[in-house]
């Protein structure tokens, strides 16, 4: 069954918190990955491929760079899971 | 006629390291002399890459020098004399001279002129695919000894002024000699290619574009999908090489992969699910990525410094442009 927003952002939390150290509630929809939660350009393909992991996503490299905010990500998951 | 009945060569029943060397430039380039030409800072050079500084060879330490002092302490450590050695096999990208080989000088100089020699073109798997090579050329008969050369002036293929590739790439020769064997001491080779990611690490600009006046060929990467496929991809083709084997990573003493990035090397590291006691080389923090010949001196390296001993079971795994790979277990010489 598809995830719900909610649990998209809670998935990415446990993510986020596991490569970058971050609380899990300070990972919002409005948080920008490289500004706000210490996730840059190679931490960034962690996050991605545990996400893709967890949530039966592909997500290609040429679309990494368009997912700037922590929302970016829970809307192409969203969108592309299965 | 039917086909003449042929006498076939047959060689030692196994292969194995016999002795390891390297030589690293006498110039080290700290990142403060990086950053004259781009717009970053230490900080950001040490966290994305994990290196403090590279050693850059001068006017003198060419691709053939270095090479030779390398080649010199694997031969000696290996307890054996150059004229023993049948086979020379060079792994470089960095030598501007399309032929000869540069094997084929090295072996002169050396003083075993009539070893066969040869050079290979598999980037940062090189020290791999050499291995390979030298190993069969053992087995099948073709040569006794065997000595596989990676070296590299990656300085000369560098962009001062990219910021994504100025700090990373440094200069550098490991060589190993290969000997008989009575046990098995080389596990089997996992290695493959996938020429549909041939663009991904690249030269700027190819040799017959060039023109005298033109910036200078250098080498380009793309980080995030050579980051994904070096951390992940390769970590299951360096457990594949565990299994090819028959151990697990509890067996192992020591994991050397290319030193490519700290960060592929910690996240590999981490994804391979390594025990604590696996000791792990990170020589990149003071020596760059050196492509063909970082995983010979990393060895070296570890050896000398007591972080890996003699007989000790270690995967090294080379991978990079082309895409090619190459991985492997070792009994440490």
């Amino acid at each position: 069954m598809a995830a719900s927003r909610e649990e998209i952002i809670a998935g990415l939390a446990e993510i986020v918190n596991e490569i970058a150290g971050i609380p899990n509630d300070e990972v919002t929809e409005e948080k920008s990955f490289t500004d706000d939660l210490d996730v840059d350009s190679l931490s960034m393909v962690e996050v991605v491929v545990a996400a893709e992991e967890r949530f039966g996503v592909k997500i290609p490299d040429d679309d990494v760079k368009g997912l700037k905010t922590v929302g970016d990500a829970v809307g192409y998951i969203a969108t592309h899971q299965s | 006629m039917p086909p003449a009945s042929l006498r076939a060569s047959r060689g030692a029943p196994f292969a194995r390291l016999a002795g390891v060397g390297g030589y690293r430039p006498s110039r080290v380039v700290p990142n403060e002399e990086i950053l004259r030409h781009i717009d970053s800072s230490d900080e950001w050079i040490r966290s994305r890459s994990g290196i403090v500084t590279r050693h850059w060879a001068g006017p003198d330490e060419t691709v053939a020098e270095m090479a030779l002092a390398a080649s010199g302490k694997a031969i000696a450590s290996a307890g054996i004399t150059a004229e023993q050695i049948e086979a020379v096999v060079v792994s470089t990208v960095s030598h501007f001279s399309q032929t000869p080989a540069i094997a084929t000088d090295i072996a002169h100089r050396l003083g075993t002129d009539k070893a066969a020699a040869f050079d290979i073109s598999a980037a940062c798997a090189g020290f791999g695919y050499g291995l390979t090579v030298a190993k069969g050329l053992i087995v099948d008969g073709s040569a006794g000894h065997v000595l596989v050369i990676g070296v590299e002036r990656l300085s000369d293929l560098t962009d001062r002024t990219d910021r994504s590739t100025a700090f990373l790439f440094a200069d550098g020769a490991g060589a190993v000699v290969l000997g008989p064997a009575q046990a098995p001491a080389l596990g089997p080779t996992v290695w493959g290619s996938e020429g549909d990611k041939s663009q991904v690490i690249r030269q700027t600009v190819p040799w017959d574009e060039y023109q005298p006046g033109d910036k200078f060929p250098a080498l380009r990467q793309e980080g995030q999908t050579v980051f994904r496929w070096a951390v992940f991809e390769m970590a299951k083709v360096a457990q594949q090489a565990l299994d090819a084997a028959g151990i697990t990573a509890q067996d192992l003493d020591v994991f050397i992969p290319h030193q490519a990035n700290m960060r592929i090397i910690d996240s590999m590291a981490k994804t391979l699910k390594l025990p604590e006691h696996v000791a792990v080389a990170r020589d990149i923090e003071f020596s760059g990525n050196t492509s063909a010949a970082s995983i010979p001196l990393a060895m070296e390296r570890m050896l000398e410094t007591g972080q890996a001993r003699s007989g000790d079971t270690a995967l090294v795994i080379g991978f990079g442009a082309g895409l090619v790979y190459a991985a492997t277990v070792v009994t440490l010489p």
